[in-house]
C-alpha cells in the first residue's frame, strides 16, 4: 500500500468494558505514535474512600467494576485486614477463593463468548453469530451462567455482591446447600472443556510480546486470591513492597494512569499468569492447555483467548474441588477490630492483578486509598502491540487493519470502567 | 420518580439501544446477565445500540433506550439531549442514572481537591463539580433502581414497555419483600441496623436474606418515614456520623436521602 498520509477513524470501538480511543499515527510507513485514549469519566474513589470506615470498602470498591466487582471486594478486604494484623484461612478463606472462581468463570465466558469470539469468526456480536451457530452461543451463556450461580449462592447477587464482608461473610452456606451447585458445575465443566478445543481451531495472526509479564503466585495453588508477586524476569516480592517496584504515571491523553514494573512496560493478566503458575494448573486444565497445544509459556496475545479458556476449567475445578473439601466455618466472619497503620491486598481479577492498599487511624478511619487496577497496568503494553502489529501490517487495507486493532485490544479484555471509558480508533497515515 | 406517559405501542421488531455515562457498567451488563431470556429477547427487537456487546450500530430514531451512568461533564451533558431526541421510551436503570450514583459523593466535596488527590496533572481531566441523574437533564419515561438493577425486574420493565403496558414493579420498602419472604427482622431480633424500612423494593430483601441488615443500594422509597428509622438506627448503637455516612453511599443524592446527609440529621429532632 503505497498512502503516504491517510486518517482512518472508528467512532468508538465495540466489546469492551468502557469507552476509550486510540490514535495510531504512520508516516511513511513508520508508525510514529499509538496511544491509547481513555476518557472514562473519573469517579474518584481513592478520593472519597478518605473518612470512610475500614468496614465499608468491600461494598464501595465493588462499584468500581460490574464486571469483576469480587475482584475490588477482595483486594480490599486482604488490605484492610492486613493493617489491622487479622489474616483469613481455612474455610473462609477457601469460601473467598470459590466466590472468586465464580467470577473468573463468568467473565472470562462472558468475554470469551460475547466479546472475543465474533472477532475470530467474522461476526459483529454473539447475537448474529447465534444466527448460525445458536449451539455454540447458548453453550457459552449456560457456563456463563454457571459462573453466577457460584456468585449468586455465596455472594447473593453476580454484580455487586451482598454477602462479602471484612473478616470474612456475613452468612456462611452449609454443606448441602452447596451440593445442587457442585451437580451443576460438573455439567459446566464439560462444556469448559469443549470451549478450549473450539477457540484452538481459531486463527491467530502471529505476534510474539517481549514484555515483561507479572502475575501473583500463590504456594501450591494456581493464584487467584492471594500470594506473592513474580515477573518473568526473574523479580519477585512482597506485595508490602509493590509501591517500591510498580509506579503509576499520568499521561495527558488518558484518565487512567499507567503503570511501570521498576520503570520498564509489563503486562499482567492470563498470559502472564499461564506463563508464570502453569504447572500449579489442575491435572484437566494442564491436560487441555497441552492438547490445545500450549507450551508452558504462552506470548501470542492473540492466543489469550485459549489461556483464558484453560482457566475457565481450571477455575471450575477448582471450585468443585473447594466445595467437596468444605467444612462450615463456626463463625462466617473473624473480627477485625481496627488499628493505626498500612495494609496491602493483591488479587488475581479475571484480566489482571489488582492492588489494593490502605492507610487507617485507630479508630479504623481510612487516612489514604491506593487502587491499581490491571488495564492501567496493561495500556503501555497493548499501546506497544498495536504499534508492532500496524507496523507489521502496513499492507492490510484501512479496513482490515483497523478490525486487526480492535482485536488485538480485545486480546486484553480491557476494563475500561475499572479506570476509565470512550474508544475510538483513529489511525492518520501521512 | 419522574415518570412520563408511556408513549404509543411500539412497533414489531423495535429498535433498542443501551447507553453508558458514568458508571461501572454492571447495569448493562444485567442485560447481558439474562442468560435464559437473551438470544429470545434478541429474536424479539432490533439491538440497535449496545457497544459493550456488538460492533454494529443502526441510526436512530430508536423505540426504546436503556440508559446506564450519571452526568459527569460536559459532553454527557450534550449526549443525553441527543439520545432524548433519538428515544420515543427513555428508560434509565440503575443508581448511577437515577440518582447520580456513588461518584455523586463528590457533590459534597470540592472536586478540585478530589482531582488532585487521584491524579498527579490534574488539568488534564475534564469532569463536572457534580454527578447528577439523568433526570435532571432530559425527561425520562421510567427510573428502574438498584446498585445494580435486578436482572428480573429488567426483563419486566422491557417486556411492558414492548407490549406498550405499565410495568408492574412494586414501589414499597425493602421491608415489605422482607415480611413476604418470611424473614425474621435483623433489627428487632438482632438489633442489627437496617435501612429496608425507607429503601425501595426491588432486591428482594437480599441482605435480610443473608442475615445482613439493608444498605440501601436501591435508593429511598416512595414517602420515607427517615426520622422514625432514625431514631431506630441509633436505638441500634449508631453514631450520629454512622447514621450520616449510612445514607451517604449509592444514593446519597437521592431526595429523601440527601435530606439526611447534606441538611443534617438533627434537623429532624429540632423543635418547632
Amino acid at each position: 500500500m503505497t498512502h503516504r498520509a491517510r486518517q482512518l477513524t472508528v467512532s468508538s470501538l465495540a466489546r469492551v468494558e468502557g469507552e476509550g480511543a486510540l490514535l495510531i499515527t504512520v508516516h511513511d510507513g513508520q508508525v510514529q505514535r499509538a496511544a491509547l485514549q481513555i476518557y472514562e469519566p473519573p469517579r474518584f474513589f481513592e478520593a472519597f474512600l478518605r473518612g470512610r470506615q475500614h468496614t465499608e470498602p468491600a461494598d464501595i470498591t465493588a462499584r468500581i467494576c460490574g464486571i469483576c466487582p469480587v475482584a475490588y471486594q477482595m483486594s480490599a478486604c486482604q488490605a484492610i485486614e492486613d493493617a489491622c494484623g487479622v489474616r483469613i484461612d481455612g474455610p473462609l478463606a477457601d469460601l473467598r477463593r470459590l466466590l472468586y472462581s465464580g467470577e473468573w468463570i463468568s467473565s472470562h465466558a462472558l468475554h470469551i463468548y460475547l466479546l472475543h469470539a465474533p472477532d475470530f469468526l467474522g461476526y459483529p456480536d454473539a447475537i448474529s453469530l447465534a444466527q448460525d451457530h445458536r449451539d455454540i452461543v447458548e453453550r457459552g451463556l449456560a457456563l456463563k451462567k454457571a459462573g453466577n450461580a457460584i456468585m449468586e449462592l455465596l455472594g447473593g447477587r453476580a454484580i455487586h455482591p451482598i454477602n462479602v464482608r471484612l473478616g470474612g461473610f456475613y452468612r456462611t452456606p452449609s454443606r448441602a446447600e452447596l451440593a445442587p451447585l457442585a451437580e451443576r458445575l460438573r455439567r459446566a465443566l464439560d462444556a469448559a472443556v469443549t470451549t478450549v478445543r473450539w477457540v484452538n481451531s481459531f486463527e491467530f495472526p502471529d505476534l510474539e510480546l517481549d514484555h515483561d509479564l507479572l502475575a501473583v503466585r500463590q504456594e501450591h495453588r494456581y493464584a487467584i486470591d492471594r500470594g506473592n508477586l513474580h515477573a518473568t524476569s526473574g523479580l519477585a516480592f512482597d506485595v508490602a513492597d509493590f509501591g517500591a517496584h510498580v509506579v503509576e504515571e499520568q499521561v495527558p491523553h488518558s484518565t487512567a494512569l499507567h503503570a511501570r514494573l521498576d520503570g520498564h512496560r509489563y503486562l499482567a493478566g492470563p498470559l502472564a499468569r499461564y506463563t508464570l503458575n502453569s504447572g500449579q494448573l489442575s491435572a484437566t486444565a494442564r491436560q487441555v492447555a497441552a492438547e490445545a497445544g500450549l507450551g508452558s509459556e504462552c506470548r501470542n496475545p492473540f492466543r489469550s483467548i485459549v489461556v483464558r479458556a484453560v482457566e475457565v476449567v481450571y477455575a471450575l475445578d477448582e471450585a468443585l474441588r473447594l466445595i467437596a473439601e468444605y467444612e462450615p466455618p463456626e463463625r462466617p466472619f473473624l473480627d477485625v477490630p481496627p488499628r493505626a497503620g498500612i495494609g496491602h491486598g493483591v488479587t488475581e481479577a479475571p484480566r489482571g492483578l489488582l492492588y489494593h492498599r490502605y492507610e487507617l487511624d485507630a479508630d479504623g478511619l481510612i487516612r489514604s486509598a491506593i487502587i491499581i487496577p490491571p488495564t492501567s497496568q496493561n495500556q503501555g503494553a497493548i499501546e506497544d502491540d498495536l504499534r508492532r502489529l500496524v507496523a507489521a501490517n502496513l499492507d492490510l487495507d484501512d479496513q482490515r487493519l483497523t478490525a486487526l486493532c480492535e482485536q488485538a485490544i480485545r486480546n486484553y479484555d480491557p476494563c475500561i470502567s475499572c479506570s476509565t471509558h470512550f474508544l475510538q480508533l483513529t489511525v492518520q497515515r501521512r | 420518580m419522574s415518570t412520563s406517559s408511556l408513549g404509543p405501542t411500539l412497533s414489531p421488531g423495535p429498535k433498542l439501544a443501551i447507553w453508558k455515562f458514568t458508571s461501572c457498567d454492571g447495569c448493562q451488563l444485567t442485560l447481558l446477565d439474562c442468560e435464559d431470556e437473551l438470544l429470545a429477547l434478541a429474536g424479539q427487537v432490533r439491538i440497535a445500540h449496545f457497544r459493550e456487546a456488538s460492533s454494529h450500530v443502526l441510526p436512530g430514531p430508536y423505540d426504546v433506550s436503556l440508559v446506564e451512568g450519571s452526568i459527569t461533564t460536559a459532553e454527557e451533558e450534550r449526549r443525553i439531549r441527543w439520545i432524548r431526541e433519538q428515544s420515543r421510551v427513555l428508560i434509565v436503570i440503575g443508581a448511577c442514572a437515577t440518582s447520580g450514583g456513588i461518584q455523586a459523593l463528590r457533590n459534597f466535596a470540592d472536586v478540585a481537591e478530589f482531582r488532585s488527590l487521584v491524579y498527579a496533572s490534574p488539568e488534564h481531566i475534564d469532569t463536572l463539580a457534580t454527578s447528577t441523574p439523568i433526570s435532571a437533564h432530559v425527561p425520562v419515561d421510567y427510573e428502574l433502581r438498584g446498585c445494580p438493577i435486578d436482572r428480573h425486574q429488567l426483563v419486566e420493565v422491557l417486556c411492558a414497555f414492548l407490549v406498550g403496558r405499565k410495568p408492574d414493579l412494586p414501589d414499597t420498602s425493602v421491608c415489605t419483600e422482607c415480611k413476604r419472604r418470611g424473614l425474621t427482622c435483623v433489627m428487632v431480633a438482632e438489633g442489627t441496623p437496617c435501612l429496608g424500612p425507607v429503601t425501595h423494593a426491588g432486591c428482594g430483601a437480599l441482605c435480610p436474606a443473608y442475615r445482613r441488615g439493608c444498605f440501601g443500594c436501591f435508593g429511598p422509597m416512595t414517602a420515607p418515614n427517615i426520622p422514625a428509622l432514625i431514631d431506630q438506627l441509633r436505638a441500634c448503637g449508631l453514631s450520629e456520623v454512622a447514621i450520616e455516612r449510612a445514607f451517604r453511599t449509592f444514593n446519597a443524592t437521592a431526595p429523601a436521602f440527601i435530606d439526611v446527609t447534606e441538611v443534617g440529621i438533627r434537623v429532624h429532632d429540632a423543635p418547632c
